[in-house]
């Protein structure tokens, strides 16, 4: 397994002056290819941010992050933007934007809803769409660019569970064909049956970094603790 | 009381009888402030979309300059555009003053800032909302402003409106650099002025009815078209397919 991200001490930080919050505070991780990370915490603890950190969207304040230049990177955000546009397009267009011809991309698009069961609406605009298949067609759109690294910020969150389920099954099936997953969520079922590693966030601070079976069975640091009784609880 | 109520049937009799010098004016009017106003559109929501998404030092200064503008009076863009086509200026020698093309330019300096501003506040906001997701996608700044203001298209027809309103109900200007030349220059507000002051008062509010009428029908137009493509939109989603309930 070869070294994708290594953070070294990183800090980010929004605003300035007495505005200021500290997003993420001397933060130190290493992943590697083919992990299935999950980053767990409550609401503020830094989770988005770490995502964006390491998708290069947001820039460390101080510190150091080593990211493979050569791995490909896709992003799935909680509630995924749709153009007004189709399905079938706006998944091309994803694929246009990094580079690949339009009529190409179209073919590839096409392939990519075929594996996410959504090539029935390929014609539809794809804002009619519930959120459970936008949810698809963005996993389909990042799917498409053959990442070798998919980033997802609680991609269940806002979802009906059979739509969960079918956005879990998808990203089990990403995972399972080598992609390196690293996904934020406040659900903990979810981190077991996803994960293989579990990394605990509180206020922007690493609290927690254990392998999934060892974080929700074995000892955990008082904070860690408190949150999971909390939401087992 | 007489004199108004005659003034106002025999405007309508000008306006039903099609009459040619009040057909020529309206037709004048028209074609000067939608060329301004493409004009203004083509520079205005490019780089007003770009002026939505790019951060760069001084971006305040040019904001507040920007919304600055918004206020110009009509007479200030009028003179300046005179000063720049009269003879002795730095643009005399394209012979523009007291014709067609003077108008149109200046009702699209009049006009710029608005769609400028309009623009770019609309397209900041998407960009706050989802500008992210495109740039992980890999577009850039200039790319992702011409996606922002391509996705956000129904929203922007009423900065159209606006500007079309600001330019065509504008008097000052086209005034000052038209000339307000029978058959030549003479627009709507401009032959409005005049009558009122000659007192034609029925060719006065027949321009005025009409002047009111052609921004009503555009407006209306424009929100069908925004309704339109609303319902397209917000189109109830289908069952999920292969039997999974959504």
């Amino acid at each position: 397994m070869s070294c994708l991200f290594n953070l070294r001490a990183v800090n980010v930080q929004y605003g300035s002056g007495k505005s200021q919050l500290q997003a993420l505070a001397n933060c130190n991780l290493q992943i590697n290819t083919g992990e299935k990370l999950a980053l767990i915490g409550s609401n503020g603890s830094g989770k988005s941010t770490l995502l964006r950190t390491l998708h290069g969207l947001l820039a460390p304040s101080s510190g150091k992050l080593e990211a493979d230049a050569n791995a490909r990177q896709a992003m799935l955000f909680q509630r995924p933007y749709m153009l007004r546009a189709s399905v079938l397009h706006n998944v091309a267009f994803g694929l246009w934007l990094r580079g690949t011809p339009w009529r190409q991309a179209k073919v590839e698009a096409m392939d990519a809803l075929t594996r996410v069961g959504l090539q029935e609406v390929a014609a539809r605009n794809a804002k009619a769409l519930s959120s459970g298949q936008q949810q698809r067609v963005a996993l389909a759109r990042a799917w498409a660019c053959k990442p070798q690294v998919l980033l997802l910020d609680e991609p269940t969150a806002s979802l009906d569970p059979s739509a969960k389920r079918e956005v879990e099954c998808l990203m089990a099936e990403f995972a399972g064909v080598g992609m390196t997953l690293i996904f934020s969520s406040h659900n903990l079922g979810q981190v077991k049956r996803l994960a293989s590693r579990v990394v605990y966030l509180e206020h922007g601070v690493l609290v927690a970094d254990l392998p999934t079976h060892d974080f929700f069975n074995g000892p955990l640091p008082a904070a860690a603790e408190h949150f999971l009784k909390g939401e087992l609880g | 009381m007489n004199t108004f109520s005659d003034s106002i049937s025999t405007a309508f009799s000008l306006i039903g009888s099609i009459d040619p010098m009040l057909g020529s004016i309206v037709l004048r009017s028209l074609a000067v402030s939608a060329l301004a106003c493409l004009l203004a559109c083509s520079a205005g929501l490019v780089f007003g979309a770009w002026l939505g998404v790019a951060r760069f030092r001084g971006r305040g200064v040019v904001l507040a300059l920007l919304n600055t503008a918004l206020a110009l009076p009509s007479v200030v863009v009028g003179l300046m555009v005179y000063l720049l086509l009269s003879r002795s200026g730095p643009l005399g020698f394209l012979g523009w003053l007291f014709s067609f093309k003077a108008m149109v330019l200046a009702q699209a300096v009049l006009v710029l800032p608005v769609v400028m501003a309009l623009v770019r506040q609309t397209i900041e906001d998407a960009d706050k909302s989802h500008g992210e997701q495109f740039q992980s996608m890999g577009a850039g700044q200039f790319l992702r402003s011409l996606i922002l203001l391509w996705d956000e298209r129904y929203s922007l027809l009423t900065v159209l409106i606006a500007a079309f309103g600001r330019a065509i109900s504008e008097v000052g200007a086209v005034m000052i650099v038209g000339g307000n030349i029978d058959g030549f220059s003479r627009v709507m507000t401009t032959s409005i002025a005049l009558e009122t002051s000659k007192g034609d008062l029925p060719l006065a509010l027949a321009l005025g009815v009409v002047l009111l009428a052609v921004v009503l029908l555009l407006n209306v137009l424009i929100a069908l078209v925004k309704r339109w493509r609303e319902m397209l939109d917000d189109a109830a989603p289908t069952r999920s397919i292969q039997g999974a309930p959504l």
